[in-house]
């Protein structure tokens, strides 16, 4: 990781690590020394309170793991004795349920960030197509995770999301049976799942790693969108923030710790307290929250397009969703990265937020009118504002004037402070 | 290693074609194993066959049963049902095949072509939604039975006619249904 590193080595045993393996120095330019911009504000916190959750989940998923067994006669009851026998097993379980959903809440503020303050624009383009790799990893590790228990929704979501593969033109059935290991989800797809997901997280700390190298190659972009140009414009990121995102972790810590401990399966179903049983489907399949705005776009379409039939294009939809973040720095026209400069944009993100958030409650409704047409509205929205929206407002808009540097933007001498 | 400008193919770069050629048919088939160990393995094929005594089944009656991990659903049907799902003409059907894997492929989906040969009554099917794999209700009383009197599928609204077929929702095909013969008038191998 490119740093402007000055790190000198004190101690004996320093130098004579840092002449055989310049890991030091590099920790040091990396995340001592490294020369931040002075004006980020908490929004940049999530980032390392991502990290953090990250950490979190393999530490209490790794001892997970020391009780439960992956297998469909027990995995149940292993779970349950995870909850009533093992020394703290209660806890650490609630840990890391709650831990999963606590990552995502951290990772989509860190995305809307991202996309507020142009983050994903020249030259972080890579930075930002890792990172919509590491929400696809997520995606596919939490969903892993999530069978795991063996309950109701366990067995059912897995059918359902195992099932979308089926509607791949002539391979389809073949695939969702290799993805099985039989006719229907059941012990090997249990196996296979756990080992993917003991796998997939430290997938995600190497891609996590390489996230982070990318943006340290141009530095972090910061809320005015101005890259720094001198001295004036950065501080060293420790101790200044470093202590600023331990602060909003221990914050962060707390919102955490009131599920973990006052509403545990709040964000849970409590059909997933129910064994899983392949002879009896829930009245009403839902994924966990996060994946919510996925599965409105899946169910939104209810129509043949062409010769695409509809149980196809549901699914080219929902992949198709989560593709667009990866060309989004191509189809945002705009060379003015923050939204503070761009006043059209900024009220565009904020539809878009909404479309999100809308889509994510319609998801959790029943597959009927009048929900099905709302569905259907806010899809074509979602995909309005990247494929429409966001070409064309670069060339329209008027952004408005973009301060000098970082320090003016601090010191208000453009009038705009804010 | 210095190259020359001949056009003439050399010894070593015949060599090297070769070497390469050889590396990446050793890869795949490495990699076969590798795939090829997530399919179905020799015990999940074992169970690929069952046979259910069916004599307990009365008219207007369902069973369901378990066939390599899913469920198959055994009805006798009432004459009404029979004649209801008779009377439908083919064009209303969104998916025009018996889906019965007893006839050819390119069967139509008439009530004779999804039912028992030679016993109308006996509609035999996987009882797995062809949208994304639920079980759809209706194999007992009181179930809701959506709107064409079959089966329903609570996970996305699709609806299923007392033949199994596809009536409306996002279903794309009517119910599987799966290879099988009535050994005596009670028995029946599924699979």
């Amino acid at each position: 990781m490119s740093g402007h590193s000055t790190y000198e080595p004190q101690s004996a045993p320093a130098k004579w690590l840092e002449r055989r393996l310049p890991v030091l120095s590099l920790v040091h330019g990396s995340f001592v020394a490294f020369p931040t911009p002075k004006n980020l504000n908490y929004w940049w916190t999530f980032g390392g309170i991502a990290f953090f959750m990250l950490v979190t989940q393999l530490i209490t998923g790794i001892v997970l793991v020391m009780h439960y067994t992956p297998n469909e006669a027990l995995a149940f009851f292993s779970v349950e004795h995870i909850m009533r026998d093992v020394n703290y097993g209660w806890l650490i379980r609630y840990l890391h349920m709650n831990g999963a959903s606590m990552f995502f809440i951290a990772v989509y503020i860190h995305i809307f960030r991202g996309m507020y303050y142009g983050s994903y624009k020249e030259p972080r383009e890579i930075a930002w197509i890792l990172g919509v790799l590491l929400f696809l990893l997520m995606m596919a590790t939490a969903f892993m995770g999530y069978v795991l228990p063996w309950g109701q929704m366990s067995l059912w979501g897995a059918t359902v999301i195992t099932n979308l593969f089926s509607a791949i033109p002539i391979v389809g059935d073949s695939i969702t049976t290799w993805l099985w290991g039989g006719f229907s989800v059941g012990n090997p797809t249990l196996n296979r799942f756990f080992s993917l997901h003991y796998l997939l997280p430290f997938v995600i700390v190497g891609v996590v790693i390489l996230h982070i190298w990318a943006f340290h190659v141009a530095g972090n972009n910061n809320p005015v969108g101005v890259d720094p140009k001198s001295e004036k414009d950065t501080i060293p990121f420790h101790p200044y923030y470093t202590m600023k995102d331990l602060f909003a972790i221990i914050v962060f810590l707390i919102f955490f710790s009131w599920f973990a401990f006052y509403l545990p399966n709040y964000m849970g179903h409590p059909d997933n307290y129910i064994e899983a049983n392949p002879m009896v489907t829930p009245a009403h399949i839902v994924p966990e929250w996060y994946f919510l705005p996925f599965y409105a776009i899946l169910r939104a379409i209810t129509f043949d397009i062409g010769p695409i039939p509809s149980k196809l294009g549901g699914v080219i939809a929902m992949f198709g969703a989560i593709a667009v973040l990866f060309v989004l720095p191509w189809l945002d026209t705009s060379k003015v990265r923050s939204a503070r400069f761009r006043p059209v944009y900024k009220f565009f993100f904020w539809m878009f937020a909404l479309t999100c958030v809308v889509l994510g409650w319609l998801g959790a409704m029943p597959a009927e009118q009048p929900y099905v047409a709302l569905a259907q509205f806010f899809t074509a929205l979602y995909f309005a504002h990247f494929l429409i929206v966001l070409p064309v407002l670069g060339l329209i808009e008027t952004p408005r004037k973009v301060p000098d540097s970082i320090n003016d933007a601090v010191l208000g001498k453009t009038g705009d402070a804010a | 290693m210095e190259h020359t400008d001949t056009a003439e193919p050399t010894r070593r770069d015949f060599l090297y074609i070769a070497t390469g050629a050889v590396g990446v048919v050793g890869a795949g088939a490495l990699a076969w194993p590798f795939i090829h160990q997530m399919n179905p393995d020799a015990s999940a094929l074992a169970l690929a066959s069952i046979e259910v005594d069916v004599s307990a089944v009365e008219v207007g009656q369902s069973i369901t049963v378990t066939w390599r991990g899913k469920p198959v659903f055994i009805r006798q049907r009432t004459e009404e049902e029979i004649a209801e799902a008779a009377a439908v003409p083919l064009d209303d059907l969104p998916d025009q095949f018996a889906r019965n894997a007893n006839l050819e492929d390119g069967a139509d989906a008439s009530d004779v072509n999804r039912a028992s040969t030679g016993k109308e009554a006996w509609l035999i099917m996987v009882g797995v939604c062809t949208h994304l794999g639920c079980v759809p209700l209706g194999q007992k009383t009181g179930d809701n039975k959506g709107e064409f009197g079959g089966w329903f599928c609570p996970c996305h609204g699709s609806h299923y006619d007392t033949a199994g077929r596809i009536r409306k929702g996002p279903a794309p095909e009517n119910l599987l249904v799966p290879p099988y013969k009535f050994t005596t008038d009670d028995t029946v191998v599924i699979g």
